[in-house]
């Protein structure tokens, strides 16, 4: 465990990616300047459109600053299976992964400040393999869990995955029972836990940690689901309505507590955790 | 489909195994039930919106052992199979999975978990009564629960449809069916960008009893008769029988919390990156 150090992104010596000075929303096409899009944390001024975070964005948007205390940074992939498939292996593209962003697994985890409250938090980043849960990833989940329990810190999970990650396969399928398990004990611990789900959230992720949450937030027009809306439309033959799996729907369908604003959830969990504070 | 009978084990890809998993004659649940167990009494409905046949579950008699008995029924003739939803539970299947095995913590009976699902149901209801919740909360609840949970994937152990329910202190698998986060087909048509290269994904993905035991995710890979459990039922029950007995009695030197704590560490070390330590709890 180490303060939070620079990772590879801050170590290359390229220069920041240029600033582009108009975004196009992927959702209504409006165009917004690039500035106004950042200070907006990368929300749509038009549509209200949350486009996805990296970590080190959310980071920077929740916890106060300069207080991570990075848990378990080494923790990479393995390859347990010495997967191939028809375009390579895995370790290539999980070396890959790496090199596009800077992180050794799909998700970071730490002990931070929030407004001044310790936390534990977990923050997954879909840009890696579509932000996966395997072996590493699961792994970290569960360390971090297992270091809110000891120390009684509440624990926040942002989710941002696809699901399960193939190329691990039933070592991937097991981290679904070793994370929940982890999530067991804090509920017998009575350590609070927060599940915050953006976009996406889906299969083994959703049908895990995500879930179980004491409360489920989700941010406006997230993605969350089991299955895919295609493997669905395939099965059942029909369409599907417009905004199913949509945040608003599962908040109508009783599966999530809340949907909170990007600009507001710093200050909701400081909220909502005021009343999970031992005395 | 037709399996490619009488051939021996050596001489089979993964690919033939999952053919043979799926076989239309493979022993089902209503099989075992019949064949495999002294009594069964039937106990319906998750106590929220109905009943599930896909999900299958009540007191049963293993010999002179009193179990609660969880499974999934795929069905065996057409009408059957389509009430059945071809073995493929809604989330009312996994929440009555836990109402019984929350039943059995009460009355202390251990709980058998015979696994035969191709996934938990991809559908619209099934999203909007929160298929990802009940898998989970099984899974989180199945973590501390303080019986002996045996599981038996006895045909196609299909991703968290399969897992909602295999959260076991012993995990078994019998020799011909398959266990996978995905169907290779599945994973072919992602991976590959070809469904029809399913064998190639079948044998990267690693889904036979065999080579999960040699992951060390499962821990017994129970024979079955050769030729397949569809060549001899009686053969196929009796072994499965014995090797749940033995490991009960072996998973059952730890009682209560010291059990679902055991269970823990079981899962927690697979895929585990290095010895890092965990706090007792």
């Amino acid at each position: 465990m180490a303060w939070f150090r620079k990772t590879k992104e801050d170590k290359t010596t390229a220069p920041e990616p240029e600033k582009e000075l108009w975004i196009v929303c992927k959702k209504c096409k409006a165009h917004v300047f690039g500035e106004e899009w950042e200070k907006g944390l990368k929300v749509c001024p038009q549509c209200n459109f949350h486009e996805r975070l990296t970590y080190r964005e959310r980071l920077d948007i929740t916890i106060d600053e300069e207080s991570l205390m990075e848990l378990d940074a080494d923790i990479t992939t393995a390859d347990p299976l010495g997967f191939v498939d028809g375009k390579g292996s895995y370790t290539d593209k999980a070396a890959a992964a790496k090199d596009k962003t800077g992180m050794n697994e799909a998700v970071v985890t730490g002990r931070c400040k929030i407004n001044g409250i310790t936390a534990v938090v977990a923050i997954m980043d879909f840009r890696f393999l579509g932000g996966s849960l395997a072996g590493g990833t699961g792994d970290k989940i569960l360390l971090a869990s297992d270091y809110a329990l000891r120390h009684k810190f509440p624990y926040i999970i942002f989710s941002a995955s696809g699901g399960a990650r193939m190329h691990e396969g039933i070592v991937s399928l097991m981290q679904m029972a070793k994370t929940c398990a982890g999530i067991a004990r804090l509920h017998r611990g009575r350590v609070p836990y927060i599940s915050v789900l953006t976009d996406p959230t889906f299969g083994g992720v959703s049908a895990s940690y995500a879930m179980v949450g004491d409360i489920n937030i989700a941010e406006p027009g997230a993605m969350i689901g089991f299955a895919g809306r295609r493997v669905i439309e395939q099965t059942i033959k029909q369409k599907l309505p417009d905004d199913f799996q949509t945040a608003e729907y599962l908040l109508e369908h009783g599966f999530i507590d809340r949907i909170v604003e990007r600009r507001n959830m710093k200050d909701f969990l400081t909220s909502v955790l005021k009343y999970s504070r031992r005395k | 489909m037709t399996a490619p009978a009488k051939q021996t084990e050596e001489t089979l890809s993964p690919w033939d195994i999952v053919q043979i998993a799926r076989h239309e004659n493979r022993p089902l649940l209503r099989d075992y039930i019949e064949g495999m167990f002294a009594e069964f009494i039937e106990l319906h409905g998750d106590r929220n919106i109905g009943d599930d046949p896909a999900m299958v579950g009540g007191f049963a008699m293993l010999e002179e052992t009193r179990v609660m008995l969880i499974g999934m029924d795929k069905g065996k003739s057409v009408d059957d199979k389509v009430r059945c939803n071809f073995g493929m539970p809604n989330p009312e299947g996994y929440r009555k999975a836990l109402r019984l095995m929350r039943l059995a913590e009460k009355y202390r009976l251990p709980i058998v978990c015979l696994v035969d699902t191709p996934a938990a149901y991809p559908g619209k209801e099934a999203e909007e009564r929160g298929q990802a919740e009940a898998i989970a909360r099984n899974l989180t609840e199945m973590a501390a629960i303080e019986v002996p949970i045996l599981v038996v994937v006895t045909g196609e152990g299909g991703s968290g449809g399969a897992l909602g329910v295999s959260v076991g202190d012993a995990v078994m698998m019998l020799s011909n069916s398959v266990y996978s986060v995905i169907p290779p087909e599945g994973c072919a048509a992602i991976l590959w960008r070809d469904a029809e290269k399913a064998p190639e994904a079948a044998q990267a993905l690693k889904v036979t009893a065999d080579s999960l035991l040699e992951l060390g995710i499962i821990d017994e890979v129970i024979p079955e008769p050769e030729g397949g459990a569809h060549d001899d039922y009686a053969a196929t029950f009796e072994a499965t029988k014995e090797a749940l007995l033995r490991h009960l009695k072996s998973v059952s030197r730890n009682k209560g919390r010291r059990l679902a704590e055991k269970r823990f560490e079981k899962f927690v070390r697979m895929g585990k990156f290095d010895g890092r330590k965990y706090s007792k709890h």
